[in-house]
């Protein structure tokens, strides 16, 4: 039996927001099955008692002096933007087009 | 003097600094190389992705103007030239770390690593070819075309770091930048006959840095002698109140240790060969090239003695889940509002489709294979099971660090198990390139220091040309001066040994 079916590495691609064409989804479920094949191997290890390292260095709570330093102005901020309207990020509709019920707003742009 | 090209760094500051030659006239050089070998994927090295001529040559003239004002040189490496890998954020350069979703992206900074070769009045000659978001370990992965191998145009440079790599082995720079999260500097240095060291996690700033794995990622030098990686290490390296990993310790002195190395004498210090990495699974040539460098190590002096790592077997297993699961996280700044690509889905496309959209054109296979393995990872019924797993293999592999570390100064191990392989080869199987870096792993999950050293040549299955092999040498956490003593010992004793370095073995690239 496979470790990973071809309906979960759909379901992957849309958490990942990666709209994966139907022949990819065959391509990587097959291979996605033998890396996760692979790495299960870590469940051999006996570490129960173990503590998980999550960074090899032992660093925690590196402050900075709290003092005012330049950063990115409005027009840097931008520069790089696929859409920019007045000076602000111009992105697709967020949400629906239908009104939040109870909310009074419109999810239309205005 | 004669081609410029050919001359290590060291060797071109002190050209510069005493005004036997301009830095102006070696930018022009490199620049020459670049045009006459770098062509395009199809052709040529492409070890760039991005030249910066008019920038190189503006930044050599500032150098000679200062040096013929009788000021200090900036730096020990002023006005030398090197290659930066694309990953590094330039203010007057694209930035693309291999991807198409970053194509022609202008970052509105610099970071901290192009900062420091600024401020040391390095040349940077342009940016450096890589797998995707330095995904891979061939260069194969990047958007923009394959790196090819100087020693056989037929065979990869290594990756991520196949374009810093290759830029040092065709001649086109004498310096380079690379990161490394699993190999990526050591590997490609080990398949190109040249020298790639992996600094201490947090020794060099990562800010500015576009992340694959952050608690993996590395930069580091790439160069064609061991002094030459030490003086860019000391320029590279140290304290970064921006990035909140960076050590707060003294840089180590690993230019003074080089020196000292190329003495020859090893006397006194023992090197540990991890019995786990190497033997089966490794080219045979490799193998005979690794037991020789073990004689010319004790030859030094040295007293080798085996130690075991026993949970190194299991270190690829927990690097491809970490990895993938610190990927599938920090790749999703990729969401097609504030930069980079943009794929409009018709007028009504909802900001979820167009991210999705996007993603799906701008990022290559192996990138979408690692985001779902870390998204599968990470999810809840699967976290315990694989990512918690990995977490505590990594412990182990630590304390398997600490344990040799008792028992020896440095170990030893061939950085990578086979010699470069051809382009192609492993492309459609994602499993074999992830066997690349079955030695140069454990380093990374432990966040200590590694460099690989040309230790001599190979013929593989293929046939063909003999091909360079590399010997990986580990060192503790800051304990990189003692690394760059081995390195620079075994450099020295090796080419008195064998006919000079290794790299004028290098065919000319035609």
């Amino acid at each position: 039996m496979p470790a990973i079916s071809r309906d979960e590495v759909a379901h992957l691609a849309r958490l990942a927001r990666l709209a994966v064409t139907e022949d990819e989804l065959d391509l990587f479920a097959g291979q996605l099955d033998v890396i996760l094949g692979a790495v299960a191997r870590v469940g051999e290890v006996a570490a129960d008692d173990i503590p998980p390292t999550s960074h090899a260095v032992p660093l925690s709570n590196v402050f900075r002096p709290d003092e005012l330093r330049p950063g990115l102005n409005q027009e840097q901020a931008l520069a790089g933007a696929p859409a920019v309207e007045e000076g602000r990020f111009r992105v697709p509709r967020i949400l629906d087009e239908e009104p939040l019920a109870g909310s009074g707003i419109s999810g239309e742009e205005a | 003097m004669t081609d410029l090209t050919r001359l290590t760094a060291a060797e071109l500051a002190a050209g510069i600094h005493s005004r036997e030659v301009s830095a102006v006239e070696v930018a022009q050089a490199h620049l020459d190389r670049i045009a006459e070998v770098d062509g395009d994927a199809g052709r040529g090295v492409h070890a760039f992705l991005h030249v910066a001529a008019d920038a190189a040559l503006a930044s050599a003239a500032l150098v000679d103007e200062a040096i013929g004002a009788g000021s200090a040189p900036a730096s020990p490496l002023a006005g030398v030239p090197l290659a930066l890998k694309d990953v590094f954020t330039t203010i007057d350069m694209p930035t693309t770390a291999g991807s198409k979703i970053l194509e022609g992206w202008r970052p509105p900074y610099d970071a901290t690593v192009t900062a420091r070769l600024r401020a040391a009045g390095i040349t940077i000659l342009g940016k450096t070819n890589m797998d995707e978001f330095a995904m891979g370990s061939s260069t194969e992965h990047s958007a923009y075309g394959v790196t090819r191998n100087p020693w056989d145009g037929t065979r990869v440079p290594g990756g991520s770091g196949g374009g810093s790599a290759s830029a040092l082995a065709a001649f086109e720079a004498p310096l380079s930048v690379g990161t490394d999260t699993g190999g990526s500097i050591r590997q490609p240095a080990a398949f190109t006959g040249t020298v790639g060291v992996k600094p201490t996690y947090g020794g060099v700033s990562r800010y500015g840095l576009i992340a694959c794995a952050s608690s993996l990622d590395q930069g580091g030098p790439c160069a064609r002698t061991v002094l030459d990686a030490a003086l860019l290490h000391e320029v590279l390296a140290g304290y970064d109140p921006l990035d909140s990993t960076s050590i707060d310790a003294a840089v180590p002195a690993v230019v003074e240790a080089a020196r000292a190395g190329a003495s020859g004498d090893l006397a006194g210090l023992k090197v540990g060969v991890v019995r786990e990495l190497g033997g089966e699974g490794y080219q045979p040539g490799v193998r005979a090239s690794f037991d020789a460098a073990l004689q010319l190590l004790e030859k030094l002096g040295a007293e080798i003695v085996e130690v075991s790592c026993p949970h190194f077997e299991y270190g690829l297993a927990a690097y491809y889940l970490i990895l993938p699961s610190e990927v599938s996280s920090n790749l999703a700044r990729f969401d097609a509002m504030r930069y980079g690509l943009r794929v409009q889905v018709a007028d009504t496309g909802s900001a979820e489709e167009v991210m999705a959209a996007t993603r799906e054109a701008g990022f290559g296979a192996e990138v979408k294979r690692r985001i779902m393995l870390g998204t599968y990872a990470l999810s809840s019924g699967y976290y315990d099971a694989y990512y918690g797993q990995a977490q505590k293999v990594r412990t182990l592999i630590s304390r398997d660090f600490a344990a040799a570390f008792e028992r020896a100064d440095v170990l030893v191990s061939p950085t990578a198990p086979t010699t470069a392989f051809p382009i192609g080869d492993k492309v459609d199987d994602p499993l074999a390139m992830y066997l690349n870096d079955l030695a140069t792993i454990p380093t990374n999950l432990a966040g200590t220091a590694a460099m690989s050293v040309p230790s001599g040549l190979a013929r593989d299955q293929h046939g063909g040309v003999e091909l360079p092999v590399g010997l990986q040498i580990m060192a503790p956490a800051l304990g990189e001066a003692v690394m760059y003593r081995v390195g620079a010992a075994f450099e020295a004793v090796r080419d008195a040994e064998q006919d000079g370095p290794l790299i004028r073995r290098v065919r000319e690239w035609s």
